[in-house]
């Protein structure tokens, strides 16, 4: 996994609420066995038309947004399905970092697994980096993961909260799967005991 | 005396591994669904890290999302499709995971077949990578949602890292009126918590209308749980589950079978447990639910009328009732009974069981569908076909006009050929109205399988209490 540490960008404004899995890329595009490629699709209803031209008006087709590493949106991004390919074509776009009041759970641990950074924020916070971020290119926002904070193109810093454990696992570049494997030991043990205590479960 | 803890807390507390100081948990997991559309990177993940699958036997495999539901005794014609079906073929076969494949008569809708083979067990943990595994919960059983990178974690680990979720408890007390099924009384509760009201928690549905509901009316509940933000809904297992899973061929047999029941029987709640967040509803006061906009909040009584963006205060909510009703091409004030549909769809893993079939059947038994709607009916499983079949219900359904098909996901999220086309608008039993869902541009209104069939007689949306009272 990609390392996370700090991210200088141009942020994007998504000022909508309850942007689902489907926006952010539809089921037809889930046909494949990679995780890469996807960023073409990434929110393909909103960003092209019936006849699959770029619509001028949506953010990321706007020239001062196309570099865009940084999303601020509305609360419940990411609702709706488990698809990890929503993560993977935010980060096949080059999207690192999404901020929002809130997130849907699943959306969530999906992100952090693949090195992207969701940072949870009061609406009124949001409110302000959406109107900074609308001021284009020459606005970027500095996320400092270690700090936790985060600087406004005007210089005014704001904080934000993060589980300990999903900070650990981004600064490093860490993959769960080989620190849950370090825990081979106990997982046997209580497998010995939940077979003892259940054993119709196996 | 000891801590009095919730039904979740006590699944939670059997399967804990290990737990950080930072709160973080590494939670054991019993039972794994895998299917075509989510697994083929995680499996590609393992054979780049030279791991093997812990426990193939706590594994199960079925394609459902991709897979047609039209005649398939030549393959599917679709590439990309056929590659993902074949991957998982060979995946299952390399892992030594066991595959319900195209041709077996057991496939099906992988949330349909767990409950249905007894794969599914009260105060078990699941998980697959799909968030509809909330279905589950029906039987006391915790199951979650999850990705694909977790899909691998899994399949890896025989377990899952997370932290613990917070309690909350959907009380559902009083009889549903006639005509008012499971599915709307899911999707009431959704209105009146909205899409994100469970994020964070473990919901428990709880109370007398949801103890009367037969196996399939609290799977229909607990499949929705996630379009209410939950991370998983669950219901305390009683005689009803117990009656379900007995002689499933995956069911424990015997002297285990009398064990897992005695056990089971613990499984509940204790009196004056507490939970983060309560909500009670009174069946009774249900009236059958339709949705209107592009969110499983955006519902509705079907006696209701589009609801007008300018009584919503809040600006962010009403840009995007706005956004909604433009996609839905509907106006404000109209009587949602006026609004015609294109097409209709019964099936997905929220309405595709027996029982659903049964209520759709009821209401075609000597009706047409109406002249300008196409309607699909789309059995969960082969299974569900087959009984369904044996009842005469496929006859029912095709006399009236019904188109009959082969199992799947189908046009619940349209990943197969089954879609709606640009401006076309669908009464369907499935899970999700957001944009597109249904194919791009497509319209849908999210209905229980009676209010479906109803619809698609009286050719729009209609209130099936007047259709019983013909």
């Amino acid at each position: 996994m990609k390392k996370f540490e700090t991210l200088t960008a141009v942020a994007a404004p998504l000022p909508l609420i309850n942007v689902d899995t489907d926006m952010i890329i539809p089921a037809r595009f889930l046909k494949t066995i990679k995780r890469t490629g996807l960023g073409k699709s990434l929110f393909y209803t909103l960003r092209y038309d019936e006849d699959g031209r770029e619509r001028e008006d949506f953010v990321l087709n706007k020239p001062a947004y196309k570099d865009a590493e940084i999303l601020v949106t509305g609360s419940n991004f990411g609702c709706g399905s488990s698809r990890e390919h929503a993560p993977w074509a935010l980060d096949d776009f080059g999207i690192r970092c999404v901020i929002a009041p809130d997130f849907a759970d699943i959306f969530y641990s999906n992100s952090f697994k693949n090195g992207i950074l969701l940072i949870k924020l009061p609406q009124e916070d949001v409110d302000k980096l959406i109107e900074g971020a609308e001021r284009g290119a020459n606005a970027t926002v500095t996320v400092d993961l270690e700090n936790q904070e985060i600087k406004g193109p005007d210089g005014g810093v704001m904080s934000f909260d993060l589980d300990p454990f999903k900070k650990y696992c981004l600064l490093n570049g860490l993959d769960d799967i080989g620190l849950s494997l370090e825990k081979e030991d106990q997982i046997l043990a209580f497998e010995e005991k939940h077979r003892a205590a259940q054993p119709w479960s196996y | 005396m000891s801590r009095l803890t919730t039904l979740y807390d006590k699944i939670w507390d059997a399967h804990l591994v290990d737990e950080r100081e930072d709160g973080t948990c590494l939670l054991y997991i019993d039972r794994h669904l895998i299917h075509e559309v989510t697994s083929p990177q995680a499996f590609e993940g393992l054979l780049n890290a030279g791991r093997k699958v812990r426990r193939p036997d706590l594994t199960l495999a079925v394609a459902d999302h991709n897979v047609p539901t039209s005649d398939r005794s030549n393959g599917v014609d679709d590439d990309e499709s056929r590659i993902q079906i074949e991957t998982l073929d060979k995946n299952c076969a390399d892992f030594g995971v066991e595959l319900y494949g195209m041709d077996d008569i057991r496939q099906g809708i992988c949330h349909v077949i767990g409950p249905e083979q007894g794969f599914t067990l009260p105060g078990t943990t699941m998980v697959c990578g799909d968030s509809h595994t909330a279905t589950h919960g029906a039987f006391g059983c915790l199951a979650f949602g999850i990705g694909t990178s977790e899909v691998e974690h899994t399949l890896a680990t025989q377990t899952m890292v997370q932290t613990k979720a917070k309690n909350m408890r959907v009380t559902v007390d009083g009889d549903l009126p006639l005509g008012v099924t499971a599915k709307d009384m899911v999707l009431a509760i959704i209105g009146a918590i909205g899409t994100a009201g469970g994020t964070g928690s473990v919901v428990e549905f709880a109370g007398a209308a949801i103890r009367n509901l037969s196996m399939e009316g609290r799977m229909t509940v607990c499949n929705m749980t996630i379009e209410g933000g939950a991370r998983a809904g669950i219901v305390a297992p009683d005689e009803t589950t117990f009656e379900y899973l007995k002689g499933r061929p995956k069911s424990p047999k015997g002297a285990a079978w009398e064990s897992a029941v005695a056990y089971w029987k613990t499984l509940k709640t204790d009196d004056g447990a507490s939970f983060d967040q309560e909500i009670a509803l009174n069946a009774s006061e249900i009236v059958p639910q339709v949705t209107w906009g592009t969110s499983p909040e955006d519902v509705l009584p079907i006696t209701d009328v589009v609801p007008n963006p300018a009584d919503e205060s809040d600006p962010s909510r009403r840009t995007k009732m706005e956004r909604s009703l433009t996609y839905m091409g509907l106006k404000p004030g109209t009587p949602l009974t006026d609004i015609k549909i294109d097409r209709m769809f019964i099936g997905s893993c929220t309405n595709s069981r027996i029982e659903d079939m049964r209520a759709a059947a009821e209401v075609a038994r000597g009706r047409k569908v109406a002249d300008h709607v196409d309607a699909m009916v789309v059995p969960g499983s082969g299974l569900v076909k087959e009984q369904a079949e044996q009842e005469g219900l496929d006859q029912i359904f095709i006399d009236a006009g019904f188109d009959w098909r082969e199992p799947g996901c189908s046009m619940c999220l349209a990943m197969n050929a089954d879609k709606l086309m640009p401006g076309e608008r669908s009464a369907s039993t499935s899970n999700r109205n957001f944009e597109g869902r249904q194919g791009p541009g497509g319209r849908t209104h999210l209905v229980s399988p009676a209010m479906a069939a109803a619809a698609a007689i009286a050719g729009h949306l209609t209130d099936i209490r007047e259709l019983e009272a013909e």
